[in-house]
């Protein structure tokens, strides 16, 4: 899967669950981009990614991200 | 079910008109989402949750603190979520041969738990029992094990519904139930768990706050109380009216066996209580026949309080039960097979439940188990005979209607009733009837039994409790009055409360003759009253208008000495 089509999948999993159409993703989004997007959503938004994907991030590697960039690297590597 | 993103837009919505509920929230594990859920589910039934969630982990140091901000919240409901995962890091630090204690202990501290909240607040307190985790260290064996933590963790379930069965104000909510319904995978995910320290899956939430809030509306008096089934291919397999007696498919065969389980599920809910119905479009003999004849029929007559079958629209006839039974749409629930049928009731009457039946009749019971539909925090045995009563009303209506003068037909039932303060035998009862009773209720506060019983050894209070019975039976007890010693002069209508099942029958004029009685032998002067509107108690919004009370800033106000006896037909027993 491409990049571009990460992102755009990824930023509609971000519309659905922060319930906030406004949200437009670049990879270099990071959390302080967003509203809404804390600890807590974070999770949320997680889980929705791993099932849209049909993927599992390890527990760590969820930690490891600076910005949308990264999860998009994770979410690549894993359906490649 | 909404699945929790759903269920959280209902957290930006306007809450303003809904009836608040302070609730309390303390867990072991981290609750946010649990927080978020609770809410959002209360909002789709009404239900404005003002949640008070404690710090993380802070479960014994709120309790146990006095000055805590969990007092001085004043909740009215607290939910105390201990998790199994926190039980295991328990039990892995007990020391060898401390083990097989752990069920004992655990359960100790959740009673020191419980009195301590108790012994500060008049709170209900629901608590989830433990979902299992089976580590696997004895295997199989475990059973055989005491000290393992399998057995040790089912002992402690087990000993948690002993406890409850004895401690009125402490209820379970069976998390356990839903693992085994959906599945550990389904409601643990461990790489959330790890990061956030939440053991609930986003998944599980919705069930949960559901199960949850099922519990919180039948504590406030919101359940249901009455089952209408349809007949053909719900009740039993085949359509009485083209295939016959012989024909229809009930009893031990083939497909016959799913309706005979269905049946004793639903007898079973009767006998606990719940009111049958029959709305049926049938010829009524046709459709009472295998009811009378067919000797699979688990289901027979004198189970069902109103028989309904005729030709015209279901809607009407439900309109029908409704009235004789008088009780809310939204305590009755409709089950029906025809996807038609439902359509047309549920577009009329939107209020009353109507599950999607699935279209196996094997698949009724699975699908209609875990909708938890028939929640309810009592259980008394008034409740087996609940039919027989609506029965015998469904008679005195067509004996109403040979006497054309009211007077007549009051004076003919030869009405008795016992006049009893609260005592230690009536006391389910009463407490029962003041959460049930919604429309005849002049101030709708809700007592449990442990209120009851407080109540009934208080000195500042005189409490009664009615019963009504005629020349076609006992209606058990159906009214309720607190009265409050207000001032040396004054007593204050606390409660006043009645089952609708006894309506027109002259008994508030024989309630008030008694507390105006009662008033004046203490040496009272006044009897003060006040109505509190709920969006269900409309019918008595002039009753101490209409007994003659005299309005004072809100309160209705009666001079005992002025007062003459009402006439009514009913005699003390």
């Amino acid at each position: 899967m491409e990049d571009k089509e990460i992102l755009e999948t990824v930023n509609g999993i971000f519309i659905d669950v922060l319930d906030n159409d406004d949200i437009a993703l670049t990879p270099e989004t990071t959390a302080n981009d967003v509203d809404d997007w804390d600890s807590l959503n974070h999770i949320q938004l997680v889980v929705a990614i791993e099932r849209k994907f049909k993927i599992r991030f390890g527990s760590q590697e969820i930690q490891n991200w600076s910005n949308i960039g990264d999860m998009i690297a994770s979410i690549k590597a894993k359906t490649a | 079910m909404k699945v929790f993103s759903q269920l959280k837009k209902n957290l930006k919505k306007d809450f303003s008109n809904l009836k608040t509920i302070k609730v309390a929230l303390l867990g072991d594990t981290a609750t946010q989402f649990l927080n978020q859920a609770l809410r959002a589910t209360g909002y789709d039934i009404d239900y404005n949750l003002d949640i008070w969630e404690a710090d993380f982990n802070q479960v014994e140091g709120q309790v146990f603190d006095p000055t805590s901000e969990l007092y001085e919240f004043e909740p009215d409901v607290v939910i105390i979520f201990l998790s199994s995962h926190k039980l295991v890091a328990r039990y892995n630090k007990l020391k060898p041969g401390q083990s097989g204690t752990m069920a004992d202990m655990q359960l100790a501290q959740i009673q020191n738990l419980y009195e301590s909240v108790k012994s500060r607040l008049k709170a209900k307190v629901i608590f989830y029992n433990y979902q299992e985790i089976d580590d696997h260290v004895f295997g199989n064996f475990a059973n055989k094990i005491q000290s393992s933590f399998l057995y040790q963790l089912r002992k402690l379930n087990f000993m948690l519904m002993e406890y409850a069965s004895n401690t009125p104000d402490f209820y379970i909510c069976d998390l356990s139930s839903i693992q085994n319904q959906v599945g550990k995978q389904f409601c643990f995910q461990p790489s959330v768990y790890i990061n956030t320290e939440m053991v609930l899956s986003i998944d599980i939430l919705p069930e949960v706050a559901a199960k949850t809030l099922d519990i919180i509306a039948a504590i406030n008096g919101k359940f249901k109380k009455c089952l209408i089934l349809d007949l053909d291919n719900t009740t039993w397999g085949g359509i009485i009216g083209d295939d016959g007696l012989e024909n229809i498919q009930i009893g031990a065969l083939g497909i016959g066996k799913a309706f005979t389980e269905f049946q004793y599920w639903v007898k079973k809910l009767k006998n606990r209580g719940v009111i049958l119905a029959v709305c049926s479009k049938n010829t009524e003999s046709i459709a009472k026949e295998p009811f009378e004849k067919h000797p699979d029929m688990v289901l027979r007559l004198e189970d069902i309080a109103v028989f309904i079958a005729n030709w015209e629209n279901k809607v009407d006839n439900i309109r029908t039960i409704q009235n004789i039974l008088n009780i809310g749409f939204d305590s009755m629930v409709f089950l029906d097979d025809n996807p038609f049928e439902r359509n047309i009731v549920r577009d009329s009457i939107p209020e009353l439940t109507i599950p999607e039946l699935p279209e196996d009749p094997a698949e009724y019971l699975e699908y209609l188990y875990p909708l938890n539909l028939f929640e309810t925090v009592s259980f008394s045995e008034e409740d087996a005979k609940r039919t027989a009563q609506y029965q015998i009303e469904a008679q005195r209506v067509v004996t109403q209607q040979s006497f054309t003068n009211e007077k007549d037909f009051l004076k003919s039932l030869n009405m008795l009733s016992l006049v009893e303060p609260f005592n230690k035998f009536n006391t389910p009862r009463v407490a029962q009837l003041s959460q049930r009773s919604n429309q005849f209720n002049l101030r709708t506060i809700r007592y449990t039994e442990a209120d009851i019983e407080s109540l009934s050894k208080s000195s500042d209070y005189f409490t009664f409790a009615f019963t009504l019975e005629d020349r076609f039976g006992d209606n058990g007890l159906i009214c309720i009055t607190i009265l409050k010693k207000q001032t040396d002069d004054t007593l204050f209508i606390d409660t006043w409360l009645m089952s609708c099942r006894v309506l027109k029958r002259g008994m508030e004029n024989f309630v008030l003759n008694t507390l105006v009685n009662s008033a004046k032998e203490h040496g009272y002067t006044y009897l003060k009253g006040e109505y509190l509107p709920t969006a269900k108690n409309e019918m008595v919004k002039n009753h101490y208008k209409n007994l003659g009370f005299a309005e004072q800033d809100g309160i209705w106000i009666l001079n005992v000495n002025e007062y003459e006896n009402k006439e009514c037909y009913i005699s003390n027993k």
